[in-house]
Formats: C-alpha cells, sequence, structure tokens
C-alpha cells in the first residue's frame, strides 16, 4: 500500500501510510507513541485520530533530561 | 475520542488513567491535580516561599505559570550554565525565561555560573576532569548547591523543580539497576529539610507524563525551549525513558505504578537501615556550611577548589 500520509518529527519526514490511526502511524514508523504529541495544523490530537490521504502530522518531541 | 467531561472532542488521552480530556478541561484538569499533589504529599501552602528552578523547559515553566495562578509565592531561578558552543543552548534559555517572567510579571533571580565563577560549566567540567565525556555530572553539582543557596540566602523556605514522573522512573530504573542504596534512599517527591544548610525540596509534578506537562505547555501557548540540552543527547536518561515506554505501550500505567509502588514500599520499610549505615549521615562543609557526607569540605567547594588552581590541567 503506497505510503500516502506524512509524520514529521525535528524536521525529519516519515512517510506512513493513510487510514490508519497515529497510534498505528507512530508504530510503523518505529516511534514510540508516549515519546511524542501529536498535531495538525497546530491543533493536538489524540492517537485515535485516522490519518487521512495526503495529511501531515507534526510531531513534539516530549523526551527530555540528560 | 472524546472528552471524559463533556463529550467535546478530545484533544489529551491518558490510558493510564483511562481518562481522555478537551482542551478547556484538560487545562483544569493538570493544574487542579498539582494542588492535590502538593496537598496530599505535605509540599508546601500558600504561606511558604517557593523558589522554583527553571530551566526555559516545558515542565519547570509548566510549573511556575501553575503555582503563580494557584496565588503561590513562587518565584523563578534560573542559572544560567554557558551550554552554548554553536547550540547557543543557555543563551536561548535564558531569553525565554526571561520573556515568560516579563510577560507575567513575575519575580526572579539569574545565577551566571560564567559570571560568578570564571567559568562555564563545561570549562569547570574539561578543567576539573569530574565527567570527562560530559559536563553532566558537574551541571548537576553546581545547579544543587546554587539552588540550595540562593533559596537559603534569600529566605525561601521551599526549592521547587519540575521533574515529572519520567525522569524520576527513569532515575529510579537507573539506581535500580545498580542498587545505589543512598540514591534510592534519597529518591522521593519530597525531601524534608534535615540540616540547618539545606531547604525542602519538592516536586509537584512527580505523578505526571511528560507527554502531560508537555501537552499543558502547548494548550496554553508557553514558549519553551523546544530543543534538548545538546550533552543529553545519548544519555542515560533518555535511554532508560526510551526502555520504559516501550514498557508503558504495551501496559498502560507500568511507569507510574514502577514509581509510586517503589515510594509504598519505602514507606512500608523497605531500606529501614540507619541513614549512617547508607552514608546519609549529614556534615556541614567548613567553607559553604551546605550539607555534605564526606567529614570535610564538599564535593562541590573541593571541585571549584580545582577551579581556582592554575596548575590543573584543562
Amino acid at each position: 500500500m503506497a505510503k500516502n500520509a506524512q509524520l514529521i518529527l525535528r524536521d525529519k519526514i516519515y512517510p506512513v501510510k493513510a487510514n490508519q490511526t497515529i497510534r498505528q502511524a507512530l508504530l510503523e514508523a518505529g516511534i514510540q507513541p508516549h515519546a511524542v504529541l501529536a498535531t495538525r495544523d497546530g491543533e493536538l490530537l489524540t492517537d485515535d485520530e485516522v490519518i487521512r490521504e495526503g495529511q501531515v502530522i507534526k510531531l513534539i518531541a516530549v523526551i527530555s533530561g540528560g | 475520542m472524546r472528552c471524559r467531561k463533556c463529550s467535546q472532542k478530545a484533544v489529551v488521552n491518558m490510558r493510564q488513567h483511562k481518562l481522555s480530556l478537551c482542551k478547556e478541561h484538560y487545562l483544569e484538569w493538570l493544574p487542579e491535580q498539582t494542588e492535590r499533589f502538593i496537598q496530599k504529599y505535605n509540599m508546601f501552602t500558600h504561606k511558604d516561599k517557593v523558589l522554583v528552578a527553571v530551566s526555559g523547559g516545558k515542565d519547570s515553566l509548566t510549573l511556575w505559570e501553575i503555582l503563580w495562578k494557584s496565588g503561590y509565592v513562587a518565584d523563578g531561578l534560573y542559572i544560567n550554565l554557558g551550554i552554548d558552543g554553536q547550540t547557543k543552548y543557555s543563551e536561548m534559555s535564558r531569553q525565554i525565561v526571561l520573556d515568560f517572567a516579563r510577560e507575567r510579571a513575575l519575580r526572579f533571580t539569574v545565577v551566571d555560573v560564567e559570571e560568578e565563577f570564571r567559568e562555564t560549566v563545561p570549562q569547570i567540567a574539561a578543567r576539573t576532569l569530574r565527567g570527562k565525556a560530559k559536563p553532566c555530572s558537574v551541571c548537576g553539582l553546581v545547579k544543587r548547591h546554587i539552588m540550595n543557596r540562593v533559596a537559603r540566602d534569600a529566605g525561601y523556605n521551599i526549592l521547587a523543580t519540575g521533574h515529572n514522573l519520567d525522569d524520576e522512573a527513569a532515575a529510579l530504573f537507573g539506581n535500580t539497576l545498580s542498587w545505589a542504596k543512598g540514591y534510592l534512599i534519597r529518591q522521593n517527591p519530597v525531601l524534608e529539610s534535615i540540616h540547618p544548610g539545606v531547604i525542602k525540596k519538592v516536586k509537584p509534578f512527580f505523578r505526571f507524563y511528560e507527554r502531560e506537562t508537555a501537552a499543558y505547555a502547548v494548550l496554553s501557548r508557553i514558549t519553551y525551549v523546544y530543543d534538548e540540552c545538546p550533552y543529553s543527547i545519548g544519555s542515560k536518561t533518555i535511554y532508560y525513558k526510551g526502555l520504559l515506554n516501550q514498557l508503558e505501550a504495551d501496559r498502560p500505567g507500568a511507569k507510574l505504578h514502577f514509581f509510586l509502588a517503589f515510594l509504598k514500599a519505602k514507606k512500608e520499610g523497605l531500606f529501614a537501615q540507619p541513614p549512617e549505615k547508607c552514608g546519609l549521615e549529614l556534615k556541614t562543609c567548613p567553607v559553604c556550611g551546605q550539607p555534605t557526607t564526606v567529614p570535610d569540605t564538599c564535593a562541590f567547594c573541593r571541585m571549584m577548589d580545582k577551579v581556582k588552581s592554575p596548575t590543573v590541567k584543562g
């Protein structure tokens, strides 16, 4: 299936399949769901939201500390 | 997913609580829970004078915002560590903290490590050879010393930090892997003042996941330092947080349970050894007056002696 949606984390683009939840897309891209917040057009989204074709989900990294 | 309180579209889902909330109710929930934890763990009251250690990150600025909005006497302390180089990390953090405080007319203190000690934290680390590869251990030592000193000298009786559950669980995980008795005994969301030179320390956010404080910061449009300290890349803490998040993905609530069960076990008598057997008997540093576990000058003063000495190789 074509990867026709995108996740963006710290300027890196992760092409993912559309018509799946954000949580599934994060796992597909190898990103831990608890390590990020998902946003679309500046609005926070829960990870059960379905990504539609052509959509871009911007991720905010939340893990900090050293 | 819908908000449990009003059925509007949810923006945050906390699987460990089986709770999803809309923006409006999430921005109410986090401060309410903060207040609940402050009271439940006897952290402080509205009569206390609280110094909030702020780094410019999401946790400390969110904590400062919530304490301020809740009517606490809560002033800020920013320590300029001099971590700049190509990243300008400290310079950027400092500006963000100053803007945050000025926009809200909050009182704050800035301590500049380089101005005070002639060298930045990375320079001190390189010069003293403490933490050869990274300055993180020097950074921790310098911050703890300055935070306690500023709080003590300026008459604050509470020092609050923005440590969250992920910070605490990762520290516990690391300390458990090495059975670091001393650290395990000391790790607590409330550290009472057990020495005249030490201020009571509290962590009001210790039960919030990192993504929850981040969500509050994003939703309430707090500008914070998004980039991490350049020295934290590849750190053990971040590695442990990743491992715990893998666990959390399969077992929602695992991180919270890990830490709360630890606190419960301690309360029920785990580590019930006398403090001196664990190296916790506190003495007073003859130079700075702060507590130390060794009978002579404290680790901070010993380190700063090396900084003053021109013979130490950098």
